[in-house]
């Protein structure tokens, strides 16, 4: 109990962090990304990644994807605050939910010559990641996958040569029939 | 009002339609203030006599008053203001409204669309600007999407949990005509659908609660009051059915009756000693309308440990925010406590609590706001209950500065309906009351309102005095004038070893001079034997006053829950001595 005096309340937390991957569904109106990406800096809440791209044309709506990580207590919060958002219809915890699939596509330049091209083009095969270009002495490989996996990939391209990485973020599904 | 059409009535300009939509929602008073960017509409204002607009001096003054306007009236306070600074000016209002979760409309007027982006004159990102500090907002590019924005920013700034919304309109679409179509059903935000009504089986669960509890607290805020009378009909009722022990948070002040048998008084930082203690030992705990602030908690892990939490919210995110509940129920609180109500008097339980009641009055018996009194210089607390006597039986709204004034205010006049009481909560926002009085006196023109002020406080909106005055809006300033910022010199008394850094009121007007410079009434006490002719002689007076009243510099705001404590760690006034004082607070440097 020996906080610095103050007239806030301060204590530690010690709740261990969990990452959840969240499905929310928006209406797509000027602004709404902004709102969206505000609460989460401006609550402090992290984000790991976030994708986002019209889902519904004629509806006008769109669907979000975010990973994020907190407190069990601070991923509840999280899920509120964005379901009172005015532009929200809905907000899913895919994670919850339990049996979501989750992939991400990435773009990894690497350079490199002789044995290590080698290299490249066998372990390109074992992760099924496809040649999108290539020149004498480069290749631009597209894979996609669970997040570990390209993390995986791209680590084992770093020994080899790896230049650089784009990646799309994580977009997330919910298996079986229903939709959200 | 537009003459661009004969065929057709709804064709109008993009400024008629503001006022046209204005009087469809039954608006019948606006605040604000003109520049180039609002000028179209206010030649709309001109030309018509439903809407009456009150120029303010500056518009955060617009702000709170519409703010004070709407807590006291229950219906939504409307705002006018320009472009770039007029905007600006409005953030701190629009995020106390926020906080305190006012319903707000505020129309903003923007540059040409074609300018947009250009750092044209008086250009500001409003919508971004005022995103984080209102419900929602929306710039209008299409004057034919004006109607439908407008119903839908009343709509949302008035469902839920109420809050301030803003519509940003170019000066262009101002100009532009189209089509206008009065408020319809389908006006609501197609993906906003606040939830009205309570789980009937977390109702149930909170019954059986209810019914079985030794040492239940009933513990409301204000979504009792921003529920509307029913919801503070209902409490009462609720009270009087189960006989159990009510307090409530600054904000839900008047929703139960001061003088009324189960009353506790506020509870929280400086709330009263059985309040406090009643939180702490129950074994069941009532929330209604309330957020669980950390004014109320204290230490979260030592708040109310044996007990099972209710709590009624309409708004899901206030659930298991600070603290974790066991029967959330989401819902209207009039609609919920309806239904809970219903299912308290069908179970035919009556649960005893005399004990518990027992125990209740040891902690009353403590006397928790016991001052000193003294004969020679005014008590601050004395003049706030004078004030509350001598205008006891009158139609009285009290709104309040933010400062050790605003907490003496809240233990010591009791109010005893709801709408009666405004104060800046959340944000604290010092220069709130003043045109806060002045929105609350234009709602209710006769009635006798009173902002109780701190000599600093007051100073931050003090230019709005000149509108009382144009308006004959006879508001009283009642000024607890201890000649500091005392909240601040209180923490530094109590926290940073008496370093009394700029919280001095140094070079302090003369209050009656300014008084007669705006035209208004000043009175001057410093005598506790002139205090109550004083009042008298202000309450006679029918124009706006501003009442220096002198009182003990040096006093401090007791009870108090000092940080990190919990709620049975109170410091109570008669052991506020220097050494439990430097105990209980004795740690590290201030962080904050
Ligand atoms: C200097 C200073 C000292 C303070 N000290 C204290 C203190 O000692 N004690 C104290 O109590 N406060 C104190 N406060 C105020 C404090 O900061 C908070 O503003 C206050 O406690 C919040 O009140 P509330 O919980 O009633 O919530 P509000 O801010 O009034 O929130 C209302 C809650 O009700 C919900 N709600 C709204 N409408 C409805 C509806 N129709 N149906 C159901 N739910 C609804 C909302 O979602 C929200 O959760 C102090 C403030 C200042 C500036
Ligand atoms: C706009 C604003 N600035 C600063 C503060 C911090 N603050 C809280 S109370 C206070 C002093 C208030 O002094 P006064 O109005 O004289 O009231 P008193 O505490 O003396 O009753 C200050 C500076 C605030 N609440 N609002």
């Amino acid at each position: 109990m020996n906080q610095p005096a103050s007239a806030y309340f301060m204590e530690d937390r010690h709740d261990p962090n969990e990452t959840h991957t969240l499905s929310v569904l928006v209406q797509n109106e000027p602004g709404v990304l902004a709102r969206v990406i505000g609460l989460f800096s401006g609550r402090g809440y992290n984000i790991e990644s976030l994708t986002v791209s019209e889902t519904e044309h004629a509806r006008h709506m769109s669907r979000i994807t975010i990973v994020t990580t907190g407190t069990p207590m601070v991923i509840q919060q999280i899920k509120h605050q964005l379901d009172r958002m005015i532009p929200v219809y809905q907000v899913v915890d895919m994670t919850l939910t339990g049996r979501s699939i989750e992939r991400e596509l990435a773009m990894v330049k690497v350079k490199g010559s002789g044995d290590q091209r080698i290299e490249a083009m066998r372990l390109a095969e074992v992760f099924r990641a496809r040649v999108v270009d290539a020149t004498n002495e480069s290749f631009v490989f597209e894979i996609t996958g669970g997040t570990s996996k390209i993390d995986q990939f791209v680590s084992l391209m770093v020994p080899i040569g790896l230049v650089e990485v784009s990646r799309t973020g994580v977009a997330a599904i919910s298996r079986g029939p229903e939709g959200m | 009002m537009s003459e661009s059409n004969n065929h057709d009535p709804n064709q109008m300009t993009g400024a008629a339609m503001i006022v046209r939509a204005l009087k469809d929602h039954g608006v019948e008073h606006i605040f604000g203030y003109p520049g180039g960017a609002v000028l179209p509409i206010y030649d709309e204002i001109f030309q018509q006599d439903d809407v009456e607009h009150i120029l303010v001096r500056h518009e955060q003054g617009a702000g709170h008053a519409a703010e004070g306007y709407a807590r006291s009236t229950g219906k939504p306070g409307v705002v006018l203001v320009t472009s770039g600074p007029g905007a600006t000016n409005m953030v701190t209002p629009l995020t106390d409204a926020l906080m305190d979760s006012i319903p707000l409309v505020c129309i903003t007027g923007q540059v040409p669309t074609h300018l947009i982006g250009n750092d044209a004159f008086q250009e500001c990102d409003t919508v971004g600007i005022t995103r984080p500090c209102t419900k929602h907002n929306w710039l209008v590019r299409d004057v034919n999407d004006l109607a439908r924005v407008l119903h839908e920013a009343f709509y949302v700034a008035t469902s839920g949990r109420p809050g301030p919304v803003v519509v940003d309109v170019p000066k262009d679409v101002q100009f532009a005509t189209g089509t206008y179509h009065p408020p319809q059903k389908t006006d609501v935000h197609v993906s906003y659908m606040p939830r009205v009504k309570g789980d009937p089986e977390q109702i149930r669960k909170a019954v059986a609660l209810l019914t079985t509890a030794k040492r239940p607290v009933i513990y409301s805020g204000g979504g009792v009051v921003n529920s509307g009378p029913d919801a503070s009909r209902l409490l009462r009722e609720l009270v009087a059915e189960t006989g159990f022990p009510i307090t409530s948070t600054l904000m839900g002040l008047g929703a139960y009756p001061a003088s009324g048998r189960n009353w506790l008084g506020m509870l929280g930082m400086h709330g009263t000693y059985e309040a406090n203690m009643a939180m702490h030992d129950c074994d069941v705990m009532l929330c209604v309308g309330a957020r669980f602030d950390d004014r109320i908690t204290g230490r979260t892990d030592a708040f109310s440990p044996g007990s099972k939490k209710i709590h009624i919210d309409i708004d899901p995110s206030s659930i298991n925010k600070n603290i974790r509940v066991d029967v959330p129920i989401i819902g209207d609180v009039a609609n919920v406590l309806g239904d809970l109500l219903a299912a308290f008097k069908a179970s035919g339980k009556q649960p005893k609590i005399d004990p518990w009641w027992f125990e209740i009055g040891r902690w009353r018996a403590r006397n928790s706001l016991a001052y000193r009194r003294n004969d020679d210089v005014i008590m601050p607390q004395h003049a706030i209950q004078r004030l509350f006597e001598l205008t006891r039986g009158r139609d009285t709204y009290i709104t309040t500065e933010v400062g050790q004034h605003q907490m003496w205010a809240a233990q010591f006049f009791g109010f005893e309906e709801p709408h009666r009481w405004m104060t800046s909560g959340g944000l604290g926002t010092m220069g709130y009351g003043l045109p806060a009085a002045l929105g609350v006196q234009v709602a209710h023109r006769d009635s006798l309102v009173i902002d109780i002020a701190g000599d600093a406080s007051v100073q931050m909106t003090m230019q709005e005095m000149s509108t009382a005055v144009q308006y004959d809006l006879p508001i009283k300033i009642f000024i607890l004038n201890n000649q500091y910022m005392g909240m601040v010199r209180q923490w530094q008394q109590l926290l940073h070893g008496n370093r009394l850094s700029h919280s001095y009121s140094e070079a302090l007007p003369d209050f009656v001079k300014l008084a007669d410079a705006f035209g208004c009434v000043g009175f001057r006490v410093s005598k506790p034997g002139d205090l109550d002719g004083a009042i008298e002689d202000m309450i006679k007076v029918r124009k706006p006053v501003l009442f220096d009243c002198n009182v003990a510099a040096l006093e401090n705001c007791f009870p108090m829950i000092p940080s990190g404590k919990a709620h049975n760690e109170m410091l109570l006034p008669a052991e506020a001595n220097d050494d439990a004082t430097a105990k209980a607070f004795a740690g590290g440097k201030a962080l904050v």
